[in-house]
């Protein structure tokens, strides 16, 4: 997820390594130690199965420089046929959905998509007994704020909001790790900020304390205030073009996305990353069945296949993002798992919130804010629209009318 | 009116593709969903409305922003692309196509890689200010201001100008050139008299096809400006891929501006209208 520019990138050396690809398809299949007993899978075999998996781009680890092609796995393992397309945002995947065409049996979203998702019942229960592999999750993941009883999800991926800063810009190193350093006058002109509502709301939120998922309009517009008061500090909103601005040392801080700092940190060592200690935003991506699955039992095993460790901690080491997998953790490298980045510890992480999904006023409240923070304008009257769209329309046909008689008119004559 | 036969296929694909979309932006426009009372969660039923054109006027000054600087990448187009059509339509043989060819090419590439090395270019640490570094000066601010919206405009419209420019230009004969120069018109009073007023068709269409893209343009502002600039496409796209998913109040900006549009467009035509022009759009 939020992986557009790298995606593309990653697209392009896919295409580049190509014949290597080819060679490496060969490769895997049949080595993969399982967890769960080798009939579990096997049973549907044969019968022509075939489930729709619908993912974020590269969010799958698939087979390309030598990892584990894991679809192919689950395919080869379980003789049931894998149909994998991919969305770029979580409003893509919504609508979709909603749209009521789609016909898929295994999706991805993340947490406050999947809150809303669960509001207007466009999900299916999970049944556990078929998904033996949940008793490796981390307890800390489950149970979570968008999906309490885990009914309906099960997480695939983790990643929190920290500020990603470049040392050679940073006047004065006491003043990182709070979220005030993004309203600090010395660096005008040096600051990124999201260009989603959603996000750059949080970071006001989590400095004033306020809860991520507050309904209450003065709350809000406290926070409004706040981002205004930071506006003149502000370079850009950005969202993926940051890597071009963080790695070419455009600006000295930005909040991002710890799994993207990572990315962004190995390319420029310049880079440093702090978790503000006033907390922060945790999100999670996690595993759904969505309404209208044909194959519900063979999702839910596609599901459990992704929740063995091997196969987990192959996808991870392709995504980059955390992993709620306990027993997948134990496999990955000790320099990924090692990285305070990447897993930082339980007291930095201990004043983080997850996004819920919020109600559809406040989901208007927001973006209407964010309308104002960006053109700065606070009063308007309510008939002005409709009466300038009435008189330009009398007008703009008064014009063409006139013009057409005053045509007829030198027809007429000539 | 009599069509004929053949002219059926066209009018099936406008009906379907254009008045039928149409007609949908604009029930979207006017109808909102309200939750049933009582009803289950979720549940919605759809009531006609004026709402969401008032609630358009919040975003007056969003709506003037687009139109000040669409107009301006209009005009900087035009007195930029007037003498390079000129010049290409009095070429000839390779020298002409090869020209054409030069003003063609940049648009076979995306238009979204273009303008993101136009940011590359543009950046505190870009290329230009480095340039510019080697001798000392600068580092200039050039990325994120209102001018690099209207450069990411005029660069990318650029040849929507040009070409009708240049196939309207192409029908001045020399002969009546050198007719006017022989009737003792100095090089100013040709351009004026003769030259000018032929091309005006091109121009408007030329004006038409630059204006209209640019004022609802959406991913140049928030590459070259920053976001900051938010312009009325940016606010359209907010409204279906945001965070509140409100198709109605996108569809009603869209016909606010599709109104304004035509506005512009009437005024803009009572110009030089004397006689019926070919090429023009409206």
């Amino acid at each position: 997820m939020r992986k557009r520019w790298l995606s593309i990138a990653l697209a392009a050396l896919i295409c580049l390594s190509f014949p290597a690809m080819a060679w490496a398809e060969e490769e895997d299949g049949g080595e993969l130690e399982l967890y769960t007993d080798e009939a579990y899978y096997t049973r549907f075999a044969g019968q022509g199965i075939s489930i729709n998996v619908y993912n974020w781009g590269e969010y799958i680890s698939d087979g390309s420089d030598d990892t584990l092609n894991v679809n192919r796995a689950f395919q080869d393992l379980t003789g049931i046929r894998v149909y994998y397309s991919t969305y770029a945002t979580n409003e893509e995947l919504y609508s979709k959905l909603r749209s009521g065409n789609a016909n898929y049996d295994v999706i991805i979203p993340s947490d406050y998509m999947i809150g809303r998702m669960i509001n207007e019942s466009m999900l299916l229960p999970l049944d556990k007994d078929n998904i033996p592999n949940l008793q490796y999750m981390d307890e800390t993941f489950l149970n979570p704020i968008y999906d309490p009883g885990d009914v309906y999800s099960v997480p695939y991926t983790w990643g929190y909001v920290g500020v990603i800063y470049n040392k050679t810009l940073i006047y004065d190193e006491e003043e990182l790790g709070s979220w005030d350093i993004l309203w600090n006058e010395k660096y005008l002109g040096n600051i990124l900020m999201f260009s989603n509502s959603r996000d750059a709301f949080a970071i006001a939120q989590s400095r004033n304390g306020y809860s991520l998922n507050t309904t209450d309009p003065d709350e809000l517009r406290d926070c409004l205030e706040d981002l205004k008061a930071q506006k003149s500090l502000v370079q850009a909103y950005v969202m993926d073009e940051i890597f071009d601005k963080m790695l070419g040392g455009e600006a000295a801080l930005a909040p991002y996305y710890a799994g993207d700092a990572l990315t962004m940190m190995d390319d420029n060592e310049d880079l440093g990353f702090f978790i503000p200690e006033e907390g922060t935003n945790i999100f999670a991506d996690a595993m759904c069945i969505p309404k209208g699955s044909r194959e519900k039992e063979a999702a839910e095993m596609y599901i459990n296949f992704m929740l063995e460790p091997e196969v987990g901690a192959a996808n991870i080491e392709y995504i980059g993002y955390g992993t709620p997998n306990a027993e997948a953790k134990e496999l990955l490298d000790e320099e990924i798992t090692g990285n305070p980045v990447a897993y930082p510890s339980e007291e930095e992480l201990a004043n983080t919130e997850a996004f819920a999904a919020l109600p559809q006023n406040t989901s208007l409240l927001l973006d209407e804010l964010w309308t104002e923070l960006l053109s700065n304008d606070e009063q308007y009257n309510r008939i002005l629209v409709p009466m300038i769209m009435l008189a330009a329309i009398l007008l703009s046909i008064g014009i063409n009318v006139q013009r057409h008689l005053r045509k007829n008119k030198r027809n007429y004559f000539s | 009116m009599k069509t004929k036969a053949t002219a059926f296929p066209y009018t099936i694909w406008m009906v379907i593709f254009i008045v039928v979309p149409l007609l949908l932006v604009a029930y979207f426009a006017f109808t909102a969903q309200v939750p049933v009372e009582g009803g289950l969660a979720g549940e919605t039923r759809t009531v006609f409305t004026i709402d969401n054109i008032s609630q358009v006027g919040k975003f007056a000054p969003v709506l003037t922003r687009s139109i000040t600087l669409a107009a301006i990448a209009t005009v900087i187009c035009l007195i930029i692309c007037y003498p390079i059509a000129y010049i290409i339509s009095r070429g000839g043989g390779v020298y002409q196509r090869t020209l054409l060819m030069l003003v063609m090419l940049p648009m076979w590439m995306n238009f979204l890689l273009r303008t993101y090395a136009w940011m590359t270019l543009l950046e505190k640490n870009g290329l230009i200010n480095r340039f510019f570094g080697l001798f000392g000066l600068g580092p200039f601010e050039m990325i994120n201001t209102g001018g690099a919206v209207v450069l990411g405009m005029v660069y990318n419209y650029m040849p929507f100008m040009i070409l009708p420019l240049y196939s309207i230009m192409t029908k001045i004969e020399v002969t009546t050139i050198e007719a006017a120069r022989d009737l003792g018109a100095d090089g100013l009073h040709v351009f004026l008299r003769v030259i000018l007023p032929l091309s005006i068709p091109g121009v408007k269409t030329g004006i038409t096809m630059v204006f209209v893209p640019a004022v609802s343009t959406f991913i140049i502002s928030r590459m070259l400006g920053g976001g900051g600039y938010l312009l009325i496409g940016d606010l359209i796209d907010l409204q279906f891929l945001g965070n509140a998913y409100n198709p109605n109040l996108g569809a009603a900006i869209s016909i606010v501006l599709m109104v304004l549009i035509l506005l512009c467009m009437s005024i803009f035509n009572q110009f030089g209208d004397e006689e019926e022009m070919e090429g023009t759009l409206l």
